[in-house]
């Protein structure tokens, strides 16, 4: 191996796998709180792609790890408010089956 | 950064083989508190992705946020949720499972044909800032990111109340059998649930 550095393309490849396990985990889980760490999972495969690109196309400005810093502060509420959902969802429901949410179904 | 080149491959091979391992077994273990505890490692490969990018300001968020406080808070609303239940079976189990996996995998490959055949302008690394990016981060959220840093702190507030009021129980201001007031700092009464048993 006669590269200088590792390719951007391996952390974009790495952040796509990521995306699309957390987006199978959100299509397939039963369970509520697992399609909260699906969701967890792609906001990390977008912090990724970010941090990436801010480092391999922007390194002088580095504005993605800006961007990535926004990213983690709305995940981080969003997790939160989230939860906080599920909890009265629980309290009213008493299961966190996903498939017995569904009041609002045509 | 100045790691010699090749044990910043080995690095690399190893946090991206757990970040991808890890988040399968996020999505697919059956027990979700391993599912969690996995979640965190998750996290911490992550971190380490970072830091192989020059970004230690960054690193060290995601590990405070991302390890202490997101994942925590996963864990305590496990805690708070965590009952057995038998899942009703569903009957279409099998085609949905085959629509979500194959639209999945056609989302992947269109990701990595994009990633692999577009050809980046890569900056040349003599101008890479290098380790001196948290200094850089800094200017940027005092300069020309100063709006969006603000708002974030109204967004984190708006999250704070909206979580307190979402997740507050009704307490009953007096004893109903008894009918004398109720010390509400610590006595909680659950209240009926108000949907159950409706289908």
């Amino acid at each position: 191996m006669n590269l200088e550095s590792i390719p951007l393309q391996a952390f974009l490849i790495v952040s796509s796998v990521l995306f699309c396990i957390g987006i199978w985990g959100l299509l397939n889980s039963r369970n509520a709180v697992r399609v909260l760490m699906s969701i967890e999972l792609m906001l990390n495969a977008v912090n990724i792609n970010l941090m990436a690109f801010s480092s391999y196309i922007d390194n002088n400005l580095i504005q993605g790890q800006v961007f990535a810093i926004f990213v983690i502060t709305v995940a981080a509420a969003e997790a939160a408010v989230g939860l906080a959902i599920l909890l009265s969802l629980y309290r009213n429901r008493v299961t966190v089956d996903m498939e017995s949410f569904n009041l609002l179904k045509w | 950064m100045s790691i010699a080149i090749t044990t910043q491959f080995i690095c690399f091979t190893v946090l991206s083989l757990v970040v991808i391992i890890g988040a399968l077994g996020v999505v697919l273990l059956e027990s979700i508190v391993y599912s969690a505890f996995l979640l965190g490692g998750v996290f911490m490969s992550v971190a380490g992705l970072y830091l192989l990018l020059n970004a230690s300001f960054v690193a060290a968020a995601q590990v405070l946020v991302y390890v202490g406080a997101v994942n925590v808070l996963i864990i305590f609303a496990i805690m708070l949720v965590n009952k057995k239940e038998d899942l009703k079976p569903i009957n279409d189990i099998k085609s949905r499972r085959i629509i979500s996996t194959s639209i999945c995998l056609t989302l992947l490959s269109l990701l990595i044909r994009v990633d692999l055949t577009n050809v980046w302008s890569l900056s040349s690394p003599q101008n890479s800032i290098g380790e001196e990016s948290t200094i850089r981060i800094g200017e940027h959220l005092f300069s020309d990111y100063l709006l969006p840093f603000e708002v974030a702190s109204v967004l984190l507030l708006m999250a704070m109340i909206g979580a307190i009021v979402l997740a507050r129980r009704d307490v009953m201001s007096q004893d109903i059998s008894t009918g004398l007031p109720v010390d509400q700092e610590l006595i909680e009464k659950s209240s009926e649930p108000l949907l159950t048993n409706k289908n």
